[in-house]
């Protein structure tokens, strides 16, 4: 048995969390990796830093909300186009829970005195507070929002979905005593562990680490804590019957599933997840606006589980690692390149297209590429090497 | 009461142009079962050509469109052919999400012909030359009757999505080709059978679609009648327009237009008045407003076919 991994005989071994030894000492081998890479200091000549950091800092958080829209999409087979305004709701619940308070000089209507009016919600709370309560209320924004998803399948869900997003934009444009209002917006929450900063650079086990590399590391922790949890849901029942659903809704009812309990239970906890990646999210960039909530960050996210693969959880984070971290340095790369930059380059109007333009029509094709050719993602890729090494030398 | 007319007449071009949009959607949905989010970026691609033929070339304003449409229909085939064909039989979401992709390789492409400056219908303010259909040479770009102003774009809209509409239900109902359109909508197989080209029929689809899109994009800005890239989000209101009309409705998608085209231009009118907490924009998150109460009620649309599954 212990050599047979693919070799399925009882529901013990079905449900396991990592099939294999490989897959386990791989795990392992990326935690060191991501360890070392932050504190290499002392620990050695390699070590992250400047750009490198911020983009992989980007890319763990974003694994998060990957992972949770991995949960509703890619189990449970309900396309949402509406995760930008989760994100969004957690994003700024930390924001207020965690950020500054924004005063502006203003006259006081009875007294006719200047006083420092607030015009910018924010309590400073410690992040055990705020985290958890990101996910909440997005996870609650999820809750309410399920009944209406329930009732709908296939493409009228993804439209409902996507009119939450212009809704929520709108919510977050206007609502300026929390986001700070259009085009302006807010610092995001401070991120204070118990008195421990992790957006100060600062000494940790004696290595003196950068603000990025700080959370960094915050990020990989939590990102292993929430991917093990995702991974263990789909093991569960309720994974099981989020399954069910996805492939054949109509049959899973017949077996007995609750049909709008466990998509209810999916939007939940996918919600859940992208409140706790917004909240994170925008410490690194140092600023969160209202309309970066847009259909176009929806859209990121469904390329993230589409790139990487649907419905796991290695998937989600390689789409957006490979999308957040692999795809602005390609594109850079190739700016740079002779001849190549008359096509791309980095000014505005030098080229035929920017790089940021180039990125995002390099993304549309990838969407494109990939339902074309590999509908399973880079975990299809993977998968396929894989069994090509296996075979070797034989074709199969 | 001037004012409630007023709001009803731009409600009405409003919603021409919805209409014209949704058309599109509900032409391609009913052919290959499959919803294109690429639309509004094919109506972008569209309305450069417009102004570049119009505008920039200096040609005759309805040369120009009519070239334009060519453009677009052209592009339709091609996007059709290249992309969506190798997807025939694959789930619905992904050929939607596909879409998306097409959509955001076509934005991106037509923003970047466009530049940063946005372009102008038509050279002159009155490219439709309807002042010489009034035998007024000198003719404003507005109509009055007593308070009430109809913007000479706003009636060129509505008057346009009726002839277009117009001629586009003849044709389905009475041409050879309009025949097997509705035999592959009906069943794909049969009509196969039949000897009427599905895959023919398909590539028209998006070429109808790409050319109606085309017409949509001359009347986006009545007001100021000039098109940039930022408008695609215009374009994605007609969405929740096809959705309250039911996805495989025509006739559900030209009443649920007439609908939102009402309902957001009473809101214009009515909200900052009578409802000014709700925010600036508040009119731009009607169409999906209404969409929420239509779906609460009816989970297909007003018109929509009840999805039969088989078990």
């Amino acid at each position: 048995m212990r050599n047979r991994p693919a070799l399925i005989g009882d529901y013990r071994s079905d449900a396991v969390v990592f099939r294999s030894g490989v897959q386990r000492v791989w795990m392992g081998l990326l935690l060191v990796a991501a360890v070392f890479l932050t504190f290499g200091g002392s620990l050695g000549p390699i070590r992250l830093e400047g750009e490198w950091v911020v983009l992989a800092a980007t890319a763990v958080f974003a694994s998060i909300g990957a992972i949770g829209l991995n949960v509703v999409t890619g189990m449970a087979g309900q396309v949402s186009l509406g995760h930008a305004f989760f994100l969004g709701m957690g994003a700024f619940t930390a924001a207020v829970l965690g950020g500054v308070e924004g005063t502006a000089p203003a006259l006081d209507p009875v007294t006719g005195e200047l006083i420092q009016k607030v015009v910018l919600a924010g309590y400073q709370l410690d992040m055990l507070i705020w985290l958890p309560a990101a996910g909440l209320v997005a996870a609650l924004a999820g809750f309410i929002v399920a009944p209406v998803a329930t009732r709908l399948r296939g493409l009228y869900l993804a439209f409902v979905t996507l009119g939450l997003v212009f809704i929520g934009d709108h919510i977050f444009r206007e609502a300026e005593y929390f986001t700070g209002g259009a085009f302006v917006g807010r610092a995001p929450a401070e991120m204070s562990l118990l008195g421990f900063r992790f957006d100060k650079p600062g000494e940790v086990f004696g290595v003196f680490l950068g603000k990025n590399q700080k959370l960094l590391l915050l990020g990989v922790v939590l990102l292993v804590v929430m991917g093990l949890a995702a991974k263990n849901l789909f093991r569960s029942k309720v994974g099981r019957a989020m399954a069910a659903v996805r492939d054949r809704d109509i049959a899973a009812e017949i077996m007995g599933i609750g049909l709008a309990r466990t998509k209810t239970i999916a939007f939940v906890i996918s919600s859940f997840y992208a409140g706790i990646a917004g909240a994170l999210l925008y410490a690194v960039v140092g600023r969160l606006q209202p309309e970066g909530f847009g259909f176009a960050l929806s859209i990121d996210y469904i390329a993230m589980i589409l790139i990487g693969g649907v419905a796991t959880v290695s998937g989600a984070i390689m789409g957006a690692f490979f999308l957040k971290m692999v795809l602005p340095k390609v594109v850079v790369w190739l700016a740079g390149l002779p001849l190549v930059d008359l096509v791309i380059s980095p000014e505005v109007g030098r080229g035929v297209f920017d790089t940021h333009q180039f990125e995002r029509i390099l993304f549309g094709l990838l969407i494109i590429g990939f339902l074309i050719f590999e509908p399973l993602g880079l975990y299809g890729i993977w998968i396929r090497i894989r069994n090509y090494w296996k075979a070797w030398p034989f074709s199969y | 009461m001037s004012t409630l007319l007023q709001a009803v007449l731009n409600g009405l071009a409003l919603a021409a142009v919805y209409a014209l949009i949704a058309l599109g959607f509900v032409i391609i949905y009913k052919s290959m079962q499959v919803l294109s989010f690429a639309q509004p970026a094919l109506m972008l691609f569209g309305g450069y050509f417009v102004v570049y033929f119009s505008s920039r070339l200096g040609l005759n304003f309805y040369l120009a469109v009519l070239l334009a449409i060519m453009v677009a229909g052209l592009s339709g085939l091609v996007i059709e052919r290249s992309f969506l064909r190798p997807m025939v039989g694959k789930p619905v979401f992904a050929v939607a999400i596909m879409t998306i992709g097409i959509d955001l390789v076509v934005r991106i492409i037509t923003g970047n012909l466009f530049g940063v400056e946005s372009g102008g219908i038509g050279a002159t303010g009155d490219p439709w030359g309807l002042g010489l259909f009034i035998g007024d040479p000198a003719f404003g770009a507005t109509f009055h009757w007593g308070d009430v102003v109809l913007n000479q774009r706003r009636f060129a809209a509505i008057v346009a999505a009726l002839l277009v509409i117009g001629i586009l239900l003849a044709f389905f109902r009475y041409s050879r080709i309009g025949l097997a359109m509705r035999a592959t909508a009906f069943d794909q197989e049969v009509a196969l059978t039949q000897g009427v080209s599905v895959s023919s029929v398909f590539a028209l689809s998006w070429a109808i679609a790409a050319a109606l899109a085309t017409v949509a994009a001359l009347f986006i800005s009545p007001n100021t009648g000039t098109i940039d890239v930022n408008m695609f989000a215009f374009a994605l209101k007609a969405l929740p327009v096809v959705v309250i009309g039911g996805m495989d409705s025509i006739g559900g998608a030209l009443l649920a237009a007439l609908i939102v085209g009402l309902a957001e231009s009473l809101t214009i009118t009515y909200q900052p008045v009578y409802a000014g907490f709700l925010g600036g924009s508040f009119s731009q998150v009607v169409p999906y407003l209404v969409m929420f109460v239509v779906l609460l009620v009816r989970p297909y649309g007003l018109f929509g076919t009840r999805e039969v599954e088989r078990v």
